[in-house]
């Protein structure tokens, strides 16, 4: 997606490594006794080694699921109904459960959201990181002594910023940051291509939460990693990512690099989104996007968007507007660019 | 000076009694600050988590009382109040919590919150006179009485749940309202009616605010003055667009600089340093010495006094010790006085 940055990484490489991960028309529906809520209505974007790509949306947009999705952790009622996942060239809509498993933390890992119920609360930190590489040595190969592994955690908390003495620690005994990094030690244990942070520093002091977001960029860095940050603070978007997605009602509304995105929003949903940003200014105004996101399972016929939207026109009652390549790596849903793209 | 309530030297501390290995958590150290009724303000208490800021609004409302220091309320000291000047405290000091379902009983519809304190402070006459003044404070907030009266608490939605708490505060008509994060768990695109009406209590009825939050944007936003904290301390504190557009403080520079701006051109500097907890000491020296970047050898061996650094401004931090004098009279406020005519309101 980022162009610039795709020459400068190996100019060899073939398209499959260039792409870290592609999504194609990816769908997860949740059956409910009330009909099918679509919360990830054919999606599609691409990830490539090394790009921080951060996905935004008001709650029940989907932007979780749709990462949950992609580390194959949907739960029931939800389902995968349609769509590709490809990672190195396989798919992983089409593998068993078991080989997910290895995939899982050796090639994508996840920094959960509130890594507080994420970590075992009767393990110490240094056995549950043990306990993730273990899970993925290969059969027929001994495990690694316990020296070796031990040296391993050791190095593992200092990258991530954290004592090594903390490895005999249990959770209860650590702040919100240091669990987050706790977790993160662990996403780092077996150097994935993609890490999938799931919000990854809700409940933190903003102090704190830089400290969390800035490791993470330099672990990232360090492994040449792709991200996926999934969250709906624009203010950590604009400092971390490269490129975003915004996502509204399930769908992906707008994608672009984070500086053309934020100077030069195409979609009306981003640009409200944009305006209603809270700012050091003292102007003291205001502002919201009028209206509430619309229920799922109700959605408004052609563009869920219509209710809210102020350039609402005849076509947005009837039509679902199509995503439209407006640019390189740059894409919108609306119809008020219908025309531009053709061109 | 009428000073409805006035703290002076109040230090609080939790655990470390006698049987206690451990030594005390010191929840607020040592702050003075009075809350004048003649300027009715709007003023932040900042401050990350364990900063101590709840603590220090919780003793306003006279739920904990100070280990240390003294408490006046009307000039009379609070832990010798009168059985009438209590209920009359409990009438003047209203709180608007964080949680907008916590403070309902859910078997009970919406109505009860709003007629209970009525009937209990007896503030009005008639049943007719009693739907008038509910009527009245719900459109105040901007509430509809006809969507609202009559439900129970989880048909509303989070937003009207937490504006019909702030109609309640009103009805009471107390002198001083504590909002403790009052908008931290409503959804970003409601907060603003909500901060809105709060503001409104304070310009039109005349109450004064104490909003407790870490967000300082929206302290920024309907405040006049604010207090940051930092470990107990008040690091520093004056009109709210000096302190957070020119912080002064190194802990409030790094606070304010630490807020993800939506602005991909003003990006975040170098990862700050951690708090080294265990290598230190609270009882001497400055809080903030084991993070800060400016750190000077006299930091270590006194914690820094309150330095007048301009008119509405102070800040405990030795930088400024050569080209500012210490507060006369450590009483917060008096660097929040006469700020109305300044802002024109």
């Amino acid at each position: 997606m980022v162009t610039t940055e795709q020459n400068t990484r190996s100019a060899a490489s073939s398209d499959d490594d260039e792409f870290a991960l592609r999504v194609e028309g990816l769908k997860v529906y949740y059956g409910t006794p009330r009909g099918m809520v679509k919360a990830v209505d054919d999606v599609s974007f691409t990830l490539r080694q090394g790009e921080r790509f951060a996905l935004v949306g008001e709650s029940g947009s989907g932007k979780s699921t749709l990462a949950m999705a992609i580390m194959r952790l949907t739960r029931e009622p939800g389902h995968i109904a349609g769509g590709h996942i490809y990672l190195g060239g396989r798919d992983l809509v089409e593998m068993e459960e078991k080989e997910i498993r290895s995939i899982r933390l050796s090639e994508m890992a996840l920094v959960p959201q509130g890594a507080m119920n994420s970590l075992n609360p009767v393990m110490r930190v240094g056995d549950q990181i043990i306990d993730g590489i273990m899970d993925h040595v290969p059969p027929g190969e001994g495990a690694p002594n316990r020296t070796a592994l031990n040296t391993r955690v050791h190095d593992l908390l200092v990258r991530v910023g954290l004592d090594p003495t903390v490895s005999r620690l249990h959770p209860h005994e650590l702040s919100g940051g240091m669990k987050q990094r706790v977790a993160m030690a662990i996403a780092i244990s077996l150097n994935p291509h993609i890490i999938v942070a799931d919000e990854p520093t809700s409940a933190l002091d903003v102090v704190v939460q830089r400290q969390i977001m800035q490791t993470l960029g330099r672990l990232q860095e360090g492994l040449d990693a792709a991200v996926l940050l999934v969250g709906h603070d624009m203010g950590l978007v604009a400092q971390f990512a490269d490129t975003i997605g915004v996502m509204y009602a399930g769908k992906l509304v707008e994608v672009g690099t984070v500086p053309e995105v934020f100077k030069d929003p195409k979609h009306p949903y981003t640009k409200l989104l944009i305006q209603s940003l809270p700012s050091f200014d003292i102007s003291r105004q205001f502002v919201g996007i009028p209206g509430m996101q619309p229920a799922l399972l109700n959605l408004p016929p052609g563009c869920s968007f219509n209710p809210r939207c102020p350039s609402v026109h005849q076509r947005c009652f009837s039509q679902v507007p199509e995503y439209l390549n407006i640019g390189p790596g740059r894409g919108v849903a609306c119809h008020l660019f219908d025309e531009e793209a053709t061109n | 000076m009428s000073d409805f309530m006035r703290l002076e030297h109040v230090t609080r501390t939790f655990g470390g009694g006698t049987l206690s290995t451990k030594p005390p958590i010191v929840a607020v150290d040592n702050v003075s600050l009075s809350i004048n009724e003649d300027e009715p303000k709007i003023t932040t208490i900042a401050g990350e988590s364990g900063s101590g800021k709840t603590t220090l609004a919780r003793l306003l409302m006279g739920t904990i009382t100070p280990s240390f220091g003294s408490m006046y309320y009307r000039g009379k000291d609070f832990t010798k109040l009168s059985r009438r000047d209590s209920w009359n405290f409990k009438q003047e000091v209203q709180a608007i919590y964080q949680d907008p379902f916590g403070s309902y009983n859910p078997f009970y519809k919406v109505d009860h919150v709003l007629e209970t304190p009525i009937n209990r402070f007896k503030l009005a006459t008639s049943k007719q006179a009693k739907n008038t003044m509910i009527e009245d404070a719900l459109a105040m907030v901007g509430l509809q009485p006809g969507d609202t009266l009559g439900r129970f608490p989880h048909q509303l939605s989070g937003g009207q749940r937490q504006r019909v708490m702030v109609a309640r505060a009103m009805l009471i008509k107390p002198r001083l309202i504590l909002a403790d994060e009052p908008v931290s768990m409503v959804d970003a695109s409601l907060r603003a009616t909500i901060l809105d009406s709060i503001r409104r209590l304070n310009r039109e009825v005349g109450i004064s605010v104490v909003y407790i939050t870490h967000d300082l944007t929206t302290a920024l936003q309907i405040s006049d003055n604010i207090l940051v904290m930092y470990r107990g301390s008040v690091v520093e504190s004056g009109a709210v667009e000096r302190v957070i557009l020119e912080p002064k403080h190194p802990y409030t520079q790094l606070l304010i600089e630490s807020i993800p701006q939506p602005n991909p051109d003003n990006k975040w500097g170098d990862e700050p340093p951690s708090a080294r907890f265990e290598d230190f000491d609270t009882m001497f020296g400055c809080k903030f010495a084991d993070r800060c970047p400016h750190v000077m050898d006299i930091c270590a061996e006194e914690h820094p006094p309150q330095f007048h650094l301009e008119q509405h401004r102070q800040a405990q931090c030795y930088l400024y010790q050569d080209e500012a004098n210490v507060m006369e009279d450590p009483d917060l406020a008096t660097i929040f006085q006469d700020r109305r005519a300044e802002l024109n309101v």
